[in-house]
């Protein structure tokens, strides 16, 4: 793959990683620009809630007095879950752009894998992960 | 561009063939380990226990009946001595000999300790999730043993070791001292699987793959720079050398093996030993034997470093548990002995050594977890003293089981250390042999020790009491300390099945 890209890219002109470095690039500029020009151009009105963390959760501080500072085991098993399906869509995207290719094969493939996740979810579920007291 | 790199991207994307016969046990295995997840799932609390059992030792069973199934199918096929296998999954598995040797015996030692796991008489306070971890480490182990690239040993790696990490801790009646090993465990296993890691990039760096032969075959041209190579071998290396509790990166093995439970210890200690030297093996001989006069001499320091650090604090440890896992230092320290002999000899000692130290272990461990006092296993060795005068068929076995593991003749622990360091004289490393049989005078002085202190001394007022083991621990330590008398007496049948050829990558 990587030999045949390289290959493949004098004949264009143009070194491969030039795009990649246009894209950092564009990234770090419109980060700047934003953080910049928001101050400038924008009215400051504050209230509590915008100064709360950003889709972040729970307040991080102070600690809760419930539990003796200790955050609800629960908020773990939601994380692992969040990676497990988010794992899934990794495989389920190049098996989307491939399946044409790959045939019944891939299909049974993609099934078993999505059934194993299955049940690892399945005993998270009836083994009460999934209540929230 | 973007065309062509359309074009690039939509590229033939060929299902890879598999060779369902050869991966029939890992399948079997890791598939009845997602059954074993669902029954967790679906059945009733009561009766989870039977039946995991049954669903566990199904697995192994059948994986068994697969794995025999493939092994005389694959002798029938080609010359007088069989095919040397088969590379399946796009080459990312090679089932050959010592694979097949290695899951043999990865079987026959699970069997052992799903025995001593099942057997809830004694200390058996383990949540029935010890079940489906048991068989998903299993499998790891076995995909470890046969991975022919880098990245699916490191897939191997870490599915071996997360259901152990969590296996460490199951202990509920002593639960301080098994988290503590649990979390010990796993904080500097992910400290090695970042080493084993970070040698895999820079090996990638190095030869542009992460295949073993093409490791090889870069390694045998000169146009590429040594920084790369070595850096990255080194640090493979290191992952792999702390989980075969090797030398200087064993600091966890003595915390883990006295807090897990003694069932779960036993697991540990024999068949993860085996998956790590089946990878050092493989990786050593397979992707860097043309290198080997450059890593060689490290690896003579590890392996001196392995059996002086096992060999001498074993001797001043005062827990049974804690000196088992000294003297496993020590026996890795023999285990790479005769892994870096790089000839056909030192592969096929290596292999009945890890064979054979694996029963001896199992079994000792099965005896360790029936001598109890009023709150639980009766670990320090004071309590031992006298042992003999109470229960003499105990004394008499795990005194059997010590000999072994210091190598004394008519044991496996003698044929052992005599194949692996006769292996190491014909491939010139007299002076390593030499400093290898004083260290394990050294080692044979501990295990006398608790010998003599279980025959000759007087026993404690106090003393613990030897529970009646359950049909599991007893079939256990019995077939433990019967192979360990057969490989001492009729080594052949095994010495030929570990020679009976290389790897194939």
């Amino acid at each position: 793959m990587l030999e045949a890209f390289e290959a493949a890219a004098p004949s264009s002109g143009l070194d491969p990683y030039v795009p990649l470095v246009a894209l950092f690039v564009l990234a770090a500029a419109f980060a700047v620009f934003s953080v910049a020009a928001a101050p400038l151009v924008g009215p400051r009105r504050y209230n509590k809630a915008k100064l709360d963390a950003y889709e972040c959760g729970i307040e991080p501080s102070p600690q809760p007095i419930v539990g003796g500072g200790r955050m609800p085991v629960a908020y773990y098993l939601t994380a692992m879950l969040f990676i497990l399906f988010d794992i899934e869509m990794v495989f389920l995207y190049p098996f989307a752009v491939t399946s044409d290719q790959l045939g019944f094969f891939g299909v049974v493939e993609i099934v078993l894998f999505i059934a194993t996740v299955g049940f690892a979810y399945a005993y998270v579920w009836r083994r009460g992960g999934l209540d929230w007291n | 561009m973007q065309e062509q790199f359309l074009a690039q991207a939509q590229q033939q994307v060929n299902a890879p063939d598999i060779a369902y016969g050869a991966i029939a046990p890992v399948l079997i295995v890791l598939g009845f380990a997602c059954l074993s997840v669902l029954v967790e799932a679906f059945v009733a609390k009561e009766r989870r226990w039977g039946l995991q059992i049954g669903v566990a030792a199904a697995a192994i069973v059948l994986a068994g009946a697969s794995l025999a199934a493939f092994i005389s199918s694959n002798d029938a096929a080609g010359g007088p001595t069989g095919k040397t296998g088969v590379t399946t999954l796009a080459g990312a598995v090679s089932v050959d000999k010592p694979a097949l040797f290695l899951w043999g015996t990865l079987l026959a030692l699970g069997v052992l300790a799903l025995l001593l796991i099942a057997d809830r008489t004694v200390g058996g306070d383990m949540q029935t999730e010890v079940f489906p971890l048991f068989l998903f480490a299993l499998g790891g182990m076995m995909v470890f043993c046969a991975a022919n690239n880098l990245l699916t040993m490191f897939i191997a790696l870490e599915v071996l070791s997360l259901p152990l990490y969590l296996m460490c801790g199951l202990a509920r009646k002593r639960r301080l001292i098994s988290q503590e090993a649990a979390v010990k465990y796993f904080l500097l296993g992910a400290f090695a699987s970042a080493f084993f890691l970070y040698g895999l990039a820079l090996l990638y760096g190095y030869a542009g793959s992460v295949k073993l032969a093409d490791i090889a075959t870069a390694a045998v041209g000169t146009d590429r720079s040594d920084t790369l190579l070595f850096g990255g071998l080194g640090l493979l290396v290191v992952g792999l050398l702390f989980k075969g509790s090797v030398g200087p990166f064993h600091t966890w093995t003595p915390d883990v093996y006295q807090g897990a439970p003694t069932s779960v210890t036993a697991f540990m200690a024999a068949c993860t030993k085996v998956a790590a030297f089946g990878g050092i093996l493989r990786v050593l001989t397979v992707a860097f034997q043309s290198t080997q006069w450059e890593w060689r001499g490290v690896l003579w320091g590890v392996a001196i470093a392995s059996m002086a650090i096992g060999a001498i604090f074993g001797l001043t440890q005062t827990d049974v548990k804690r000196m088992i896992a000294y003297s496993s230092v020590a026996h890795a320290g023999f285990l790479l002995v005769g892994a870096i002999a790089m000839n056909t000899d030192g592969l096929s000692s290596t292999l009945f050594y890890l064979l054979a130290y694996g029963f001896t272990t199992i079994a000792s461990f099965g005896v360790i977890s029936l001598v109890r006092s009023g709150s639980g296993e009766a670990t320090d060795l004071s309590q031992w003293a006298g042992l003999a005068k109470r229960s003499p068929l105990l004394a008499g076995v795990f005194t059997f089981l010590l000999l072994a593991l210091a190598g004394i003749p008519l044991t496996s622990g003698f044929i052992g250390k005599f194949v692996v360091f006769s292996a190491a004289l014909r491939d010139g490393m007299a002076p390593l042999v030499v400093i290898a049989l004083v260290f394990s005078a050294v080692a044979a002085f501990f295990y006398l020790r608790v010998v003599v202190l279980m025959y000759f001394s007087e026993p404690a007022e106090d003393g613990p009491t030897v529970s009646v083991p359950g049909a599991f621990t007893t079939v256990a330590i019995t077939l433990g300390t019967f192979v360990t008398l057969l490989l001492g007496v009729l080594p052949g049948f095994v010495l030929n099945w570990a020679s009976s050829g290389g790897f194939l990558s």
